[in-house]
């Protein structure tokens, strides 16, 4: 497996015995960016005997292995559990966020490319989530989201026996399907506008859902939804890429939940601690 | 043994556990008699917490909300991704609620029996005990936990115990569970009572007139490396199975901050210990760097088989029943395929090894559902299973409904770490090691559901507790950068660093990793022989001379290097591959996940040793050419009596 600048000098492929399949040639244009002040740029990349069953993680893996080798920096990219989790992996694939499969870029697997195709990879693209490195970017804007209220207050050893609060099974249900948000980012990579209304959405309709969520119901959307703007999320105007790129497959329901409470909490008075 | 791998020192104790009261008594006795620090005071200690999964997340959030000031480091830009948010099956809790005969006893009971009688009895009753609280926590924090149409909770049995204790939110417990304690931390940070260091990797421990009193970290981003001080530091920083390189853990998962603690004083017990999970899906080829757990429910519906003959490549479907063997169902009637995982997962080597192995490389076995498909239908087995179907086809390619899964034996959890009491406070008085990072409750072999459940009892109920002991002291006489404990420490840091990006040779961190790791894994794996484990020992010593001439890191320290990281943790799971060895290697018995070839029965079962090796090997690290020293803490059962395991 070879990974070449585009101007420099080809080597001589290593094989890569463990695959079953032929090894795929590809072009990667990947975008480097030294640091957040400094100026980035698509370089282009040459890589061949690639095995249909890396993931696109690997495939990366390959690359930075080689580029060590010659003695450049490697491409800095954010990863860690590689079972498509932990919402650390993410970047856009040929504008896609996390590519044409809708998983974390850790599962998708280069199978869904061919032989001889250019991909273009980039960070997540979005003011609040500014570029650390490469590929990293810095999505702690989405912990501040949380800090602002995305919890129940309930200091440990002060919970009441667990069977004192029943939750309809429907509701228990409905609330796990948004709590299963993996925080990755990739809902305001997709948006037009920036927008980190799918995560706060998800957050919003996991807690409101639930009996022990009621009482800081109205001041958890109010306070959630300002932080966003403070962290310099876009607004949602409705488009739905974040649902269609989301990992997890959040539905864009849960945006129409928010939007409900969050009308329901103004008109009760509910106003944003500054 | 030999004297040239490690010397023997003074046995060790836990001398915290209050054991002149019966065991169900000890840990309110410990509570009532260890010291409290009132609220007013609590504002002037300060601890340092490592690690944000289950354990660290709900221990700083809990020390937060007492009031004390906590300083928490994790190395990911988010404490949300801690690698607990993987765990798939669920929390064992002694509810009852199945009224099934289920009690704290029978947890207790349970646990004992299934770590092979190589873990504490107290600190056992302790985790069954505080189980049931866990479970109170998690709901009131909004944890939807899969319900009846009642609006109770769901429970489902796990590992093959006879009651129905497990908790689950479908097959992503972990991840519930983190965010809980995620939230709950986030919480206290906007509270201002947690000090957030994010993206921040601890590289040493910073130790003043014997005790802990901060660390010295390493800013990810920046490259900064600076020194942090308070007057207790915990340590959760998990556990250490990457040191096999290919494992179900996450990337990032490393031995450093524990193995850092070790080399400052804390003794390291059992670090030879290691979980072998029987169904992950197989490597593939030599890039690969990660291994995906299936879920052992499988194997309720799928039988395991490889052809007779060696060498057999023909498509499975078109072998006939008179060529294959169902091994597990030939060598273990009575439990066939759900033997436990250590047994599943020795017989799967041990077919392999005989190269009747399928799949590339040989490493691998069938789990096939033909049959149940045939005696269920296709939509039964889709309503069980079909999430881990699919997880199958997205990785392999391959269609699990059509073809058999292939299936074959991973690392997933480390039941050694560093040794604790029952306060667990290490060796080092003022650090705490709390969840996987610790040794004291899984013994050789860690049951299903239970690895979730210590993490969050020690993190929200146990170390709340008896940390307070040891701060009634305090504060302690006030430590900044300028001791010279702390120049020490930091000078050192800096010298390593620079040192492993000056060698500039010809490898690269991860071809150490990776060699280290296959090494690992074929001498130390789920077999070990004495002359495997020397060979092994050689062969570190080699690896560890090379990688400090020949490591190539490109870039500066001044700034975001993930080569540069990787490569410090290399450099500690070389120096812990070593002891792992001699661990197993003094250890001439079989217990758990742990097999050594020289202790079987006439049957080829593991063969405990209790009469010679019923303790926790406890090492103490010893400067550079000295060899460990070897502590023993015997293991005494009182109230679980020591039996020999048979599935036959």
């Amino acid at each position: 497996m070879t990974a070449t600048r585009h101007d420099a000098p080809m080597r001589s492929s290593v094989g890569n015995p463990g695959a079953e399949k032929r090894g795929m040639n590809l072009t990667l244009r990947i975008w480097r960016q030294q640091g957040p002040t400094v100026k980035g740029k698509m370089v282009t990349y040459k890589i061949t005997d690639i095995s249909p069953d890396m993931s696109f993680l690997e495939m990366l893996d390959v690359l930075n292995e080689q580029l060590i080798m010659q003695g450049d920096d490697p491409v800095a990219f954010d990863h860690d559990c590689r079972e498509g989790i932990c919402g650390m992996c993410g970047v856009m694939i040929n504008g896609q966020a996390h590519g044409p499969q809708q998983t974390t870029t850790c599962q998708l697997h280069m199978r869904s490319f061919a032989d001889g195709d250019t991909i273009d990879i980039e960070p997540w693209r979005a003011t609040a989530f500014p570029i650390i490195k490469d590929l990293a970017v810095d999505r702690r804007a989405l912990d501040r989201i949380i800090q602002s209220g995305g919890y129940i207050s309930v200091p440990t050893g002060t919970a009441p026996e667990a069977h004192a609060t029943p939750v309809p099974k429907a509701d228990s249900d409905a609330a796990f399907d948004a709590a299963t948000c993996i925080g990755c980012g990739a809902c305001v990579a997709a948006c037009p506008n920036a927008s980190s209304m799918l995560f706060t959405a998800a957050k919003v309709t996991h807690l409101g859902l639930l009996p022990q969520g009621q009482p800081e119901r109205n001041d958890r959307v109010v306070n959630m939804v300002a932080q966003q703007d403070r962290e310099g999320f876009g607004g949602c105007t409705n488009i739905g890429e974040c649902s269609a790129a989301c990992p997890k497959g959040i539905s864009m329901e849960t945006i129409s939940r928010l939007n409900h409470d969050l009308l329901g909490a103004l008109r009760a008075g509910a106003r944003p601690k500054s | 043994m030999p004297l040239e791998l490690f010397n023997v020192g003074e046995p060790i104790a836990d001398t915290k556990a209050p054991t002149d009261v019966p065991i169900g008594e000890r840990w309110s006795e410990r509570k009532f008699r260890g010291r409290l620090v009132n609220p007013a005071n609590r504002r002037k200690l300060t601890i340092i917490v490592v690690g944000t999964g289950l354990a660290g997340g709900s221990a700083a959030a809990t020390l937060g909300e007492a009031g004390y000031k906590v300083k928490s480091f994790w190395y990911q830009d988010s404490p949300r991704r801690a690698h607990s948010v993987a765990a798939q099956g669920g929390i064992n809790a002694a509810k009852n609620y199945r009224n099934d005969g289920d009690s704290v006893h029978r947890l207790f009971y349970d646990t004992v029996k299934g770590g092979d009688f190589r873990s504490r009895e107290n600190n056992v009753h302790r985790l069954a005990e505080v189980s049931v609280n866990i479970i109170d926590q998690c709901v009131a924090q909004g944890v939807p936990f899969a319900r009846e149409y009642g609006g109770l909770l769901d429970n489902r049995s796990f590992g093959g115990t006879q009651v129905s204790r497990t908790f689950y939110a479908r097959g992503q417990t972990g991840q519930q569970l983190l965010y809980g304690a995620y939230q709950a931390l986030e919480r206290q940070i906007a509270a201002g009572t947690v000090e957030q260091n994010a993206r921040t990797e601890m590289l040493d421990l910073i130790v003043v007139d014997g005790r802990a009193r901060g660390i010295v970290a390493r800013d990810l981003v920046t490259g900064e490396i600076s020194t942090h001080f308070a007057d207790a530091v915990v340590i959760a920083s998990g556990g250490y199975g990457n040191v096999f390189y290919l494992s179900t853990n996450a990337k990032g998962s490393n031995t450093t901050a524990i193995w850092r603690a070790h080399k400052r004083g804390a003794y390291f017990a059992n670090p030879c210990y290691t979980q072998i999970h029987p169904t992950c899906i197989p490597v593939k080829g030599d890039y690969q760097s990660k291994l995906t757990l299936m879920s052992e429910s499988l194997r309720n519906d799928g039988r395991v088989w490889v052809p007779k003959e060696r060498g057999d490549d023909r498509d499975p479907r078109e072998i006939p029943e008179s060529d294959r063997d169902y091994y597990l169902e030939r060598l273990y009637p009575s439990f066939g395929n759900l033997v436990p995982r250590d047994i599943a997962s020795r017989q799967a080597k041990n077919v392999c090894d005989e190269g009747r192995g399928v799949g590339p490389g040989g490493l691998g076995v069938y789990l096939d559902f033909a049959e149940a498909i045939e005696r269920l239908g296709r939509p039964a087995v889709e309503a069980k299973y079909g999430n881990l179907f699919d997880m199958y086809a997205q990785i392999t390619g391959e269609d699990p409904y059509a073809v058999p899964m292939r299936i074959y034996p991973a690392v997933h959890y480390t039941m050694g770490g560093l040794w604790v009491d029952y306060d667990l406070q290490s060796t080092i008085p003022g650090m705490f090691v709390i969840g996987e990072a610790n040794f004291s409750d899984h013994g050789a072999n860690r049951l299903g559901a239970s690895a979730l459940m210590q993490g969050l009892a020690d993190g929200y109920f146990v170390l709340p507790s008896t940390i307070s002991s040891y701060l009634a002291d305090g504060p302690f006489e006030k430590v900044d950068e300028s001791h010279p404990a702390a120049v020490e420490a930091l000078t050192g840091v800096q010298e390593q660093v620079q040192k492993l990006l000056s060698i500039n040779g010809n490898r690269t961190p991860a071809s150490f990793h990776r060699e280290v790791g296959q090494l690992m894994w074929d001498l130390c794996g789920m077999e070990r022989t004495d002359e495997g484990l020397r060979k092994a020992i050689d062969r570190i010593q080699e690896i560890r001379q090379e990688f400090w001439t020949n490591l190539k890191v490109t870039g500066d320290w001044h700034s975001f290097n993930q080569t540069l990281e990787h490569a410090g943790r290399v450099a500690d799971f070389i120096e812990l591959a070593e002891l792992m060895c001699i661990d197993a290697l003094h250890r001439r018995e079989s217990c758990g996940g742990h097999f050594r070839a020289e202790s079987q029965t006439p049957e080829g079962e593991a063969l405990r040793d209790d009469e010679n090796f019923a303790y926790v090997a406890a090492w103490e690290w010893t400067p550079e050419g000295q060899p460990p020293v070897l502590h023993r803490e015997d293991l005494e059962y009182e109230y679980v009596h020591l039996a020999q395991r048979s599935y036959k």
